[in-house]
């Protein structure tokens, strides 16, 4: 139990996806302007992330794997298909988006018009996919990989709501001209990350 | 992230232009500075930050990613007509994917020590924006030699930010470029000290946030680009 939760707050503060890996940089510059719009994304990639990371380590585990196919014939207990991931973890990521949009666009058609374009680019969301890598680079069990993309997710909403909100903020400010917009942001993301950097050697 | 719609051309061209043409040798070029697909398009952003702390991943994952946006282009260029344009999305991601497993396996198969300090980043060469963006913004519309230029072109245009940063991070955190050293040992002797900021994830984005200044405020056409 103190295991799981220690990956939970491993994954949120220490190492955060954005702050320490920048996976989902390009959502997360481009939906930050407004704290709403960023609460949508954040709340989206959440369940996205809850969705397919444990779905692919489903895959990998009984499709993939040296010998995971054992289970159909005994015969194929020596067939390693590790190489097919990518393809196969990248359209299960679709397939969620897909559905995931048109929830949003059944149940909330003012978070989907808000949300535009960047609903369906989620599946490019490199924080989704990135998960998936990690638990498959990191040999998590099953339990593991519920609670990382569970931790992953929220660390992200958490970055990008904290971004907007300071982005929010600067619109008051006097920024040299050529610095505002994108490079102002990166800059703070990057001080955010050495905020976040005070996390690490956290342990339970 | 802006993603500018190419209009396709309406009428049949007559007249076969030549290779490098004057609007071709454009494709190629702007992306290098004017439309670089990180500080301008703000595409791509992902990757390269992570992979910058040393100047040879840096540069192993810029002919990587050149590679897979030049043939993604060609590839989608050639069969755009045959897609059918709601499964367009997942018909990029598989061309892309099969690319992407392809450097995978390579890199895998003869540098393996760099392929595990780029670890999961050459797989997510997959979702780099970079790729998808100019497949959306280019390749569906534009034939496949002016695509595989536009290929070309971001992927370079996306390595030349990314040496720029790790050359910086290099130098500055570890005091050598491509692992040799360069700052000479008199100089640790007398006191001078490697920046430990610069081997840390946030000297990224404070050097390519300062880049940006500096670009936007030598070409300030681009200051509203975002």
């Amino acid at each position: 139990m103190e295991h799981l939760l220690n990956i939970l707050i491993k994954s949120i503060f220490v190492e955060n996806v954005i702050f320490a890996f920048f996976l989902g940089m390009c959502s997360f510059l481009a939906v930050s302007k407004k704290v709403k719009t960023a609460f949508g994304l954040g709340l989206a990639v959440i369940f996205v992330m809850i969705l397919t990371t444990p779905l692919n380590y489903l895959i990998l585990t009984y499709m993939l794997k040296e010998g995971a196919l054992s289970w159909v014939h005994p015969s194929l207990a020596t067939v390693d298909l590790t190489f097919l991931g990518f393809i196969l973890f990248i359209s299960t990521i679709a397939g969620a988006v897909q559905l995931v949009e048109m929830v949003v666009e059944k149940f909330t058609p003012t978070l989907y018009n808000a949300l535009g374009i960047f609903l369906p680019l989620i599946t490019v969301n490199c924080s989704i996919l990135g998960a998936s890598l990690f638990m498959q680079e990191r040999e998590y069990n099953f339990a593991e990989t519920a609670v990382f993309s569970v931790g992953a997710g929220i660390g992200f909403f958490l970055a990008i709501v904290l971004l907007a909100a300071i982005r929010e903020r600067l619109r008051y400010s006097r920024i040299p001209e050529p610095l505002q917009g994108l490079g102002i942001a990166m800059i703070i993301t990057g001080l955010m990350g050495m905020a976040f950097l005070s996390f690490s050697g956290i342990q339970l | 992230m802006s993603v500018e719609t190419a209009t396709a051309p309406s009428k049949p061209e007559v007249k076969r232009e030549p290779l490098f043409s004057k609007k071709n040798r454009k494709v190629l070029r702007d992306p290098l500075d004017d439309n670089n697909p990180i500080t301008v398009q703000i595409l791509g952003i992902c990757s390269a930050l992570a992979v910058t702390v040393q100047v040879k991943p840096a540069l192993i994952m810029a002919v990587g990613v050149m590679f897979v946006t030049a043939f993604s282009n060609l590839i989608i260029a050639l069969i755009r007509d045959s897609i059918p344009s709601r499964i367009r999305m997942i018909v990029q991601l598989v061309v892309v994917a099969l690319l992407v497993t392809l450097v995978d396996q390579l890199l895998k198969a003869y540098m393996y020590d760099i392929s595990k300090k780029l670890s999961v980043f050459v797989g997510l060469i997959i979702t780099n924006c970079i790729v998808m963006g100019r497949l959306e913004a280019f390749a569906m519309a534009q034939k496949p030699w002016p695509s595989f230029l536009d290929g070309v072109g971001n992927g370079l245009g996306y390595g030349i930010i990314l040496v720029v940063v790790s050359i910086f991070r290099e130098l500055l955190g570890a005091g050598s470029l491509l692992g040799y050293k360069i700052v000479p040992q008199w100089a640790y002797e007398m006191g001078y000290v490697n920046n430990g900021l610069m081997v840390l994830p946030p000297a990224a984005l404070f050097i390519i946030g300062i880049y940006i200044w500096w670009q936007r405020g030598r070409n300030r056409k681009l200051i509203n680009a975002s």
